[in-house]
C-alpha cells in the first residue's frame, strides 16, 4: 500500500484545523474558560492581532502618556524599565525622550554612606517607579482595595486587552435590581459587576498632542494597547522570527517528503 | 530478534574504538541496518518525535535553569525576566511551556497507537509497562514544572493536588496530614515546597532518559510491532531502519515541529490559562481551579467521585489500570483492525477522553457532573470488561498471510522482491 | 541482507554517479544543518550579558566630603572604584615621573583614546588634579590591591600594593613594579559638578 496516500488525509485535515484554529485564536491570552456567570467581552480591532500584527508605535505612546498621567497614580508596574520605552518593538521613544520620561519619576535609592535611603531622579536603568512603597500603604490610600501591578495585566485576564477595554469603558449606572456595596461601582465587564476602582477616564483627562481625540474610548484603546505591548514586548521580534521559520520548516517540510519518497521508491 | 552483528569498521580509528567502547557499532546495529516491518504507518513515527521533544526540554530547560530563581518570592520575577531581558529568553521559555503540551500530544498519540495495534501483547509487556512508567514521570515532572512559575494556578494546583494525600486520614488518623506536612516542607505551600519541585523537576527528566534507554532497548529485542500485528516472516516483509524509517520520521518530525513552531511563535499561551499570569496569593483562591489540558481527563474522573479517598483512588487508578492491560485483553488477535467489534469499543473509548477532558474544564455540577460519572465508568469499564470479554466472544477478521501480502492487497503499485528464506534475515 | 549502509541504499544496477535521489539528500541534509545550527543559536547566546546587565548602570558618587589625602571605594558594574584625593605632594611625585621610564606607558583611560600615554595629565580628573578615580583591581590576577585606608601598606611608590603578588603602584595608579602587565584601568565618568561625578 502506498503509506502516502494515506497520509495525506489526515494530513489534510490538521491543516484543515490548524489554520482556521491558529489564525483565529492568534494572541489569544486564554482559552475561552468557564462563561456562565461571566459577562461576553467584545472582541476589538487591534493592531498586533494576526500573524502579521505590529504595536502601532504612536499608539503605545499615547498609552504611555494615559498610564503615567492617570493609572501610575495607583497602578504599579515594577516588571518594566524606563529603558524598556526606548526598546525596539515598543513605543520606541527617542533615547533623549527616555531619559526625560525617566527622570520625570522620583525613585528610592540607598543607603547612602550614612546608612539613609534617599530619592533621586529615575535613570532609564530603572524599575518604573511604584506609586506606594508597599501592598499595605496602597490599600490604606485605597479603601481596603490592592490595585494590581499591571505589568502582565493583559496576559492575566481572559480577553486579555479586549477585556481591559471593556472594562475601561463599562462603567455604568447601576440597574434598579443591583444592590452595589458601599464603596464599589458597577462596570457591565468586570466579574460580579461591582468594582473598587472609580471611573478612572474621563474625556479631556490626558493632554493628547498628536491631534488624537480626548475620549474615553481613545484613552481605553490606547492604554489597552500600551498593556499588551508592556505584558509581550517581545510580540513583535517573535512574530517576525516565526514568519521566516514557518517559510523555512515548510520548504524544509517539502525536501523532507521529496527525500523519503525517493528513499522509499525503492520498495514500492 | 538478536543477531550476529554485520558491522565492519574502515577506518584504523575505527578498529581503534571498536575495540575499546563499540558505540559506532552499537549506533549501526541498533538504528543502521535494524529490521523493521515495512509497514509502518505515520503513527509510528511518534516515538522518534518523543525523542526529540524529551531532548528538546532538557535543552531548554537547562538553559532557563541558569535564570530561573526557585524562591516563593523571586520565581515569578525571575519568569518575567526570562522573557523580557534575557537573551532569546522569551522563545526559550515559550518553547519549553508549549513543547510540555506536544510532549503529552505525542505521548497521547504514541500510546493510543500502542493499545489499538496490540503493540503491548506478548513479547512486548515489558515495554508497554516501561511506557506507561515513561508517562508517570511525565505527568509528575510536567506538574512540578508548571508549579515553578509560582503564578495563581501554580500555586492553587500544588496546593489542591498535595491535599489529596490528607485523604489517607480516613485510613489511618493522622497519617494524611503527616504525609502532606512533610511534602511540603512546612504547614502550607510555600518557599520549601517550591524549592524541592524544582530539585526534582530538574531531576526526573534524566531519569526519564534512562527509563527510555530501557524502552528501546526492550524494543529492540522483539522489533517493532506494525500495523497487521503479525509477525515478521521473511526478508520481503521488512527493510533497515536506515534510510527508510529515518527519513520518514525525519519528515515526520519536521512536521511535528512545524506544529510547535506555529503555536510557540503565533499563539503561546493559547494551551496556557490565563490566571497564571497573577503571582501567587496563599490568601486569594482564583474561581477556577482547572489543570493544563493533559490532565483535564484525569481531574474528571477526581471529581466524578464523590468520596474523596476513592476520588484519589480512581485518579491513581486511570493510570495504575495500564499497567495491566497486556493481561486484561485477552484477544488472541494483536491488531484492531482484525477486531471489528472490539473497534467500536476503542473509538468509544477514545471519545470518553476527549469528553472527560472537556469536562474537566468545567465546573463539576449539573450536567457536568452526570456526564463526568457516566464517562469516567465507561473508562474502567473499557478497560475491566470491554478488553476481557471482547477477546473472549469476538469472531476476529482473516489475518493476511504476512506483512508483504498485507500490503500487496490494498495498492497495485507495490512490488514485491523475491523472498529470501528466513534464516537468511539479519 | 546488506552488509554496510551504502549498500542499502542502492538499488541493483544503479550508478556511482550523483542522482536526483542524492540531491534531494543533500537538500535535506543542508536543511538539517541549518535548522541544528539556528537552534543551537540561543540556547548559547542566552548565556551572554543580559539587557538589564548592558543597560549602562551609572553610579553618582559624592565627593564633598573627601578630604584631601583621603580615598574612598566605591562599587560599580560589581567592580571597586578607587577615588582618591591626592595631596599636592602625591601629585608631584606622580607627574615627577617620565613616561617613558614606566613599565606600562598607556594612560589606560576610557574617557581617552587607546593610545593616550600615560601622563599624570592623562590619568587624573580633567582640570581636577587632585583627583584619581580608577577601578580598583590589581591588572595582575584580578585581587584588591590596599592603599586605600590610613593604615595600609601602600608600597614604595606612595600609592596601591597589591598583597598577592606584590605589584606597586604609584600615586597615579601606574603599575611600577611587580607581575601586574598594565595600569590600573580608568572608567568612563564625567564630573557632574566640583563634588559630584557620575560614573559610567
Amino acid at each position: 500500500m502506498n503509506s502516502d496516500r494515506r497520509f495525506y488525509r489526515p494530513l489534510a485535515a490538521l491543516v484543515a484545523l490548524a489554520v482556521p484554529l491558529g489564525a483565529a485564536l492568534a494572541e489569544e491570552p486564554s482559552p475561552p474558560g468557564h462563561a456562565h456567570e461571566e459577562p461576553s467581552i467584545a472582541r476589538q480591532d487591534w493592531s498586533f492581532n494576526g500573524v502579521f500584527g505590529k504595536f502601532d508605535r504612536a499608539q503605545v505612546q499615547r498609552g504611555y502618556q494615559v498610564y503615567s498621567t492617570v493609572c501610575a497614580n495607583c497602578h504599579s508596574m515594577r516588571l518594566l524599565s524606563y529603558r524598556n520605552l526606548g526598546e525596539q518593538g515598543g513605543p520606541e521613544f527617542s533615547p533623549k525622550a527616555v531619559e526625560i520620561l525617566a527622570s520625570k519619576a522620583q525613585v528610592t535609592d540607598g543607603p547612602n554612606e550614612k546608612g539613609e535611603m534617599f530619592t533621586r531622579p529615575a535613570r532609564p536603568s530603572d524599575r518604573f517607579r511604584s506609586p506606594f512603597a508597599n501592598d499595605q500603604l496602597a490599600r490604606i490610600s485605597n479603601g481596603g482595595a490592592l490595585p494590581p501591578d499591571l505589568s502582565v495585566m493583559a496576559k492575566a485576564r481572559p480577553g486579555g486587552p479586549d477585556y481591559i477595554y471593556a472594562l475601561l469603558t463599562g462603567y455604568r449606572e447601576a440597574p434598579a435590581d443591583l444592590k452595589l456595596t458601599q464603596g464599589m461601582h458597577h462596570n457591565a465587564a468586570f466579574p460580579g459587576r461591582q468594582i473598587a476602582m472609580p471611573p478612572p477616564l474621563v474625556d479631556g483627562v490626558v493632554g493628547y498632542t498628536d491631534g488624537t481625540k480626548k475620549t474615553v474610548e481613545n484613552y481605553a484603546k490606547d492604554v489597552s494597547a500600551y498593556l499588551m505591548w508592556a505584558a509581550e514586548p517581545k510580540l513583535e521580534e517573535r512574530h517576525m522570527l516565526g514568519a521566516r521559520i514557518m517559510i523555512f520548516l515548510a520548504a524544509f517540510a517539502v525536501v523532507m517528503f521529496l527525500a523519503k519518497r525517493a528513499v522509499w521508491s525503492r520498495v514500492h | 530478534m538478536a543477531h550476529p552483528s554485520t558491522y565492519v569498521p574502515t577506518s584504523s580509528f575505527g578498529k581503534w574504538i571498536d575495540a575499546r567502547l563499540p558505540i559506532p557499532r552499537l549506533v549501526y546495529d541498533q538504528f543502521g541496518v535494524f529490521p523493521m516491518p515495512r509497514n509502518l504507518n505515520y503513527l509510528w513515527t511518534f516515538g522518534g518525535i518523543l525523542t526529540f521533544m524529551l531532548v528538546a526540554q532538557i535543552a531548554t530547560g537547562v538553559v532557563l535553569a541558569m535564570h530561573y530563581v526557585p524562591t516563593a518570592e523571586g520565581a515569578f520575577d525571575s519568569v518575567e525576566k526570562i522573557m523580557r531581558d534575557v537573551n532569546w529568553g522569551w522563545l526559550l521559555r515559550y518553547s519549553h511551556a508549549v513543547g510540555a503540551s506536544l510532549f503529552f500530544l505525542a505521548a497521547y498519540i504514541h500510546t493510543l497507537r500502542g493499545l489499538y495495534y496490540g503493540s503491548y501483547k506478548a513479547p512486548r509487556e515489558v515495554l508497554w509497562i516501561l511506557g506507561v512508567l515513561i508517562l508517570l514521570l511525565m505527568v509528575a515532572t510536567a506538574f512540578m514544572g508548571y508549579s515553578l512559575v509560582w503564578g495563581q494556578m501554580s500555586f492553587w494546583a500544588v496546593t489542591v493536588i498535595t491535599n489529596l494525600f490528607s485523604s489517607l486520614d480516613s485510613v489511618i488518623p493522622g497519617l494524611g496530614t503527616r504525609l502532606v506536612e512533610w511534602i511540603w516542607g512546612g504547614f502550607a505551600v510555600g518557599g520549601p515546597t517550591l524549592n524541592r519541585l524544582y530539585a526534582l523537576h530538574y531531576l526526573l527528566p534524566f531519569v526519564i532518559a534512562g527509563v527510555v534507554m530501557l524502552h528501546i532497548w526492550a524494543l529492540h529485542i522483539p522489533g517493532s510491532n506494525n500495523p497487521a500485528g503479525i509477525e515478521v516472516k521473511s526478508s520481503r516483509d521488512i527493510v533497515t531502519f536506515h534510510p527508510y524509517y529515518t527519513m520518514k520520521d525525519g519528515f515526520a518530525l519536521v512536521l511535528f515541529i512545524a506544529l510547535f513552531a506555529g503555536l510557540v511563535f503565533y499563539a503561546p499561551n493559547l494551551l496556557g490559562h490565563s490566571d497564571n499570569y497573577i503571582p501567587a496569593n496563599p490568601l486569594v483562591t482564583p474561581p477556577h481551579i482547572v489543570p493544563e489540558w493533559y490532565f483535564l481527563p484525569f481531574y474528571a474522573i477526581l471529581r466524578a467521585i464523590p468520596s474523596k479517598l476513592f476520588g484519589v483512588v480512581a485518579l491513581i487508578a486511570s493510570i495504575g489500570i495500564l499497567f495491566f492491560v497486556p493481561w486484561l485483553d485477552t484477544s488472541k488477535v494483536r491488531s484492531t483492525r482484525y477486531r471489528p467489534i472490539y473497534r467500536w469499543f476503542f473509538w468509544a473509548f477514545v471519545i470518553t477522553c476527549c469528553v472527560l477532558g472537556y469536562l474537566g474544564s468545567q465546573p463539576p455540577d449539573g450536567w457536568y457532573l452526570i456526564l463526568g460519572r457516566i464517562f469516567t465508568f465507561y473508562y474502567f469499564a473499557f478497560f475491566l470488561v470491554a478488553m476481557p470479554v471482547l477477546g473472549w466472544i469476538e469472531k476476529p477478521r482473516e489475518l493476511p498471510e504476512s506483512i508483504a501480502d498485507s500490503l500487496r492487497k490494498g495498492s497495485k503499485k507495490t512490488q514485491v522482491k523475491k523472498a529470501k528464506p528466513l534464516e537468511a534475515v539479519r | 541482507m546488506a552488509d554496510t549502509i551504502q549498500d542499502t541504499m542502492k538499488s541493483p544496477g544503479e550508478e556511482d554517479e550523483p542522482t536526483r535521489r542524492d540531491v534531494i539528500l543533500v537538500a535535506a541534509a543542508g536543511f538539517a544543518a541549518v535548522g541544528a545550527a539556528a537552534a543551537l543559536w540561543p540556547l548559547l547566546d542566552q548565556m551572554n550579558p543580559d539587557q538589564s546587565a548592558l543597560s549602562l548602570a551609572t553610579t553618582d558618587v559624592d565627593l564633598s566630603h573627601i578630604e584631601v589625602g583621603q580615598a574612598i571605594t566605591v562599587m560599580w558594574r560589581g567592580k571597586p572604584i578607587f577615588i582618591r584625593r591626592r595631596a599636592d605632594d602625591e601629585i608631584a611625585a606622580a607627574k615627577s615621573v617620565p613616561v617613558d621610564d614606566l613599565p606600562d606607558p598607556l594612560a589606560r583611560n576610557a574617557n581617552l583614546p587607546d593610545n593616550a600615554p600615560a601622563s599624570d595629565e592623562n590619568r587624573a580628573g580633567k582640570d581636577r588634579e587632585p583627583w584619581l578615580v580608577m577601578i580598583g583591581i590589581c591588572t595582575h590576577l584580578g585581587c584588591i590591591p590596599k592603599g586605600q585606608s590610613v593604615g595600609d601598606n601602600k608600597g614604595e611608590f606612595g600609592g596601591w600594593f597589591c598583597p598577592c603578588h606584590g605589584s606597586q603602584y604609584d600615586t597615579a595608579g601606574r603599575v611600577r613594579v611587580g607581575p601586574a602587565p598594565q595600569n590600573m584601568a580608568i572608567p568612563p565618568y564625567a564630573f557632574l559638578s566640583d563634588t559630584k561625578i557620575k560614573i559610567g
